[in-house]
């Protein structure tokens, strides 16, 4: 029946018309893309086979050498950047769950006020917070000072320059970042589920482990993706609270840019950081569940 | 012929070597990936390098420039007068004689950073917002003039300079007949220490390697002082050194750090703060910051407790440079500033607040010595310490105990940097 009535119509009509809306719609993301993103990475990738030297000009040989050389001299602060990234994560994790917890499921009518002392940092320039860090923690700073004065601590003791001060820092910078999606997935958690779960004998404990976190996931995806990544590349925390053996890979990239204008040694590290994190991510996403990161995505 | 008798080949083999085996998608892809090659090949970084200017050009230019009554001057921190004398510091000074506004922002923690910020718009022939900077030699200056990125300077504007000029201070190695830059200061890198925490006197090199200080010493993390004043400390040479040289002092360094007795790579910035705090006890320091981390620790009411010695083994010697970067807006009223502080008074006035080696030897002196007898109270103090201090006025002595940086090419540069950088940025 519907064969018959569509052979009636005129054979141009039986094509698909071509829609220019949908594609007007993504023109702006597309180019975007391509001017942001793929001309930037297609250049960094060149960059990262050339040689040369920044006065007379860098040529495109296929120095794969760059990359070899890039972690022959920097394959130590690549590893540290990756396990600080993993600790800031799993203590914003640890610090961030239960503060997203219990405003989420305890805030009340104050909700919107807690969310808003989370971010009252974010009015402060992420540097000048930072370096409000290293003024408290100085040696005979304001925290240090008074308990070295009490005999409470030797006279040596100190936090600035050792990685304990350039975690410590990361953790407090990105902890919002952990809390905030995580906030978003608990909140919209029913809490009659957990009742439900409550009334099929469940313990709080079980009910939590069963109902509430597995419905928290893809919260924790997020925030563990916002943490891990820019932590992971962070320069800013290890300049100013780190000192000797607390260098990240950050740091180094920023140093052969824009000190020794080494480009494609910076290029070709940058790209290996982002290789190791894209692969990373995606081993991360695998476990979890994909279909479950486009619900955060979305969400 | 029978029936079982088959072809040499078989006919699929056949077909299948011969017929083209090209997908149309195996060729988009072959394409696609010579096209992307193409993109990558097409990427080439140009130099930087510019044309040096011929001589006429450079007369016309100056005829051209007008004073504009602003001066945009980037300078390195503890690197200027700001306590007043006789009611004016040298930049008031220069202000009232002149009317040109001065901006003084202390931006260079160290030559390659700053150097690292300014030159993308160098390359670009773009003004870098800097009518005047105060560039070391040992590298950087190098990089500037051998790149044409500073205005070339005409000298018969420079009165007082030419007559005031102390002879080591013209026509220096790396900038032949003062043609981009004229010497702001000398200075000597050495160590700086706090004696009661130390709990002794600093005498050697060695001391910076002391375990009892463990945690508490700084080094500068640059590619150039740290690297020289090693090598210095270890008996080298550094103008004339080599490869091997270079990871001999590359592993000494290595030591200190890996042994936690260093504690932390600084910036000029974080020495002046660590001594200031008592956060470093014994640090690679420069010679004039330390007279003024005692005066700032007087007016906190701890006064005078960081000394400045050069070890025995030795220091390193480096002149500051004032130079115009190309396309600065104001160009006159930087050039006007660079022959003001020529003046012996005004050169007088700085040196004996910043304790560096001033490039006006006598002059600067006769006019200390000429005003003591006037001065008063905290500055005649102040005035009869400079005359006879061998880091404003060193002697031929003092300067026979330091050395000159190594100079380096492009190639051993690059050799220099995947040595030490490592290092540094540990």
């Amino acid at each position: 029946m519907e064969q018959h009535l569509r052979a009636d119509r005129p054979v141009v009509a039986r094509r698909r018309r071509f829609k220019p809306a949908p594609y007007l719609l993504a023109l702006p993301g597309v180019v975007w893309l391509a001017v942001f993103f793929v001309i930037p990475i297609v250049m960094t990738l060149s960059v990262s086979l050339q040689t040369g030297n920044v006065e007379q000009g860098f040529q495109f040989t296929w120095h794969f050498a760059n990359y070899s050389d890039a972690l022959r001299l920097y394959h130590v602060q690549f590893v540290r950047s990756i396990i600080y990234g993993v600790i800031v994560t799993g203590a914003t994790f640890v610090l961030g769950y239960p503060m997203a917890y219990w405003i989420a499921f305890h805030g009340g009518r104050r909700k919107s006020f807690y969310l808003f002392l989370l971010l009252l940092p974010f009015f402060v320039s992420f540097v000048i917070r930072t370096v409000a860090w290293q003024f408290i923690l100085s040696d005979n700073g304001i925290l240090l000072g008074p308990l070295k004065d009490l005999h409470l601590l030797p006279s040596s003791f100190h936090v600035l320059a050792t990685s304990l001060a350039v975690i410590g820092g990361l953790t407090y910078n990105f902890l919002p970042f952990m809390v905030l999606p995580l906030y978003v997935s608990l909140e919209r958690i029913d809490p009659e589920l957990v009742e439900a779960a409550n009334d099929l004998y469940a313990s709080r404990m079980r009910a939590f482990l069963r109902v509430v976190f597995p419905l928290s996931i893809p919260g924790v995806f997020a925030g563990v993706l916002l943490t891990f990544v820019p932590s992971a590349a962070d320069y800013v925390n290890a300049s100013i609270l780190g000192g000797t053996s607390t260098t990240m890979i950050g740091n180094i990239i920023q140093t052969l840019y824009l000190t020794n204008n080494d480009y494609p040694l910076a290029s070709a590290l940058s790209f290996v950081l982002m290789a190791v994190l894209i692969a990373g991510v995606i081993i991360y996403a695998r476990v979890l569940g994909t279909e479950r990161v486009y619900e955060v995505a979305a969400g | 012929m029978s029936q079982d008798q088959r072809p040499l080949l078989d006919p699929a083999l056949l077909r299948g070597l011969t017929m083209p085996r090209l997908t149309r998608r195996a060729a988009l892809r072959g394409a696609g990936l010579a096209g992307m090659a193409a993109a990558l090949a097409a990427c080439g970084v140009k130099g930087t390098a510019k044309n040096a200017p011929q001589a006429s050009q450079v007369q016309e230019f100056w005829a051209k420039q007008t004073k504009a009554g602003v001066l945009n001057f980037a300078n390195w921190p503890a690197y200027i007068d700001t306590d007043p004398v006789n009611g004016k510091t040298t930049l008031q000074r220069f202000t009232a004689a002149t009317g040109i506004k001065v901006n003084y922002k202390e931006v260079i923690q160290d030559n390659d950073s700053f150097l690292g910020k300014i030159t993308p718009s160098l390359r670009a022939g773009q003004d870098t917002g800097w009518d005047l900077m105060v560039i070391t030699n040992g590298g950087s200056i190098e990089k500037l003039v051998r790149q044409n990125f500073l205005q070339e300077l005409d000298t018969s504007k420079l009165p007082n300079f030419n007559k005031y000029a102390a002879a080591q201070f013209k026509n220096p190695s790396y900038d032949p007949g003062n043609k981009h830059s004229i010497a702001w200061q000398s200075g000597v890198t050495a160590i700086g220490y706090n004696p009661k925490l130390t709990g002794r006197e600093i005498t050697s090199f060695d001391d910076l390697f002391d375990p009892k200080f463990k945690g508490r010493v700084g080094m500068f993390g640059d590619n150039v002082d740290l690297p020289n004043f090693t090598m210095v400390g270890m008996g080298i040479k550094p103008e004339t050194s080599t490869e091997a040289d270079w990871r001999r002092a590359a592993d000494k360094l290595k030591q200190q750090r890996d042994s936690g007795i260093l504690r932390k790579y600084i910036d000029n910035a974080q020495e002046i703060q660590g001594l200031e705090s008592g956060d470093l006890w014994i640090s690679m320091a420069y010679s004039g910051d330390i007279f003024q981390i005692n005066a700032e620790l007087e007016k906190a009411g701890k006064p005078g407790s960081i000394k400045f010695v050069i070890p025995e083994q030795g220091g390193m010697l480096w002149t500051d440079n004032m130079c115009i970067p190309l396309k600065a807006k104001h160009p006159l009223d930087a050039l006007t500033y660079m022959d003001f502080v020529y003046q012996p008074d005004i050169a007088a006035q700085l040196a004996a607040f910043i304790e560096y080696i001033t490039p006006v030897q006598d002059g600067a002196k006769q006019a200390m010595e000429q005003e003591i007898p006037s001065a008063k109270g905290d500055q005649k103090s102040t005035l009869e310490a400079a005359v006879k201090d061998p880091l404003i006025f060193p002697t031929a002595a003092d300067l026979s105990r330091t050395h000159r940086y190594r100079v380096l090419t492009l190639d051993e540069e690059k050799v220099w940097n995947s040595i030490f950088e490592p290092i540094v940025q540990s």
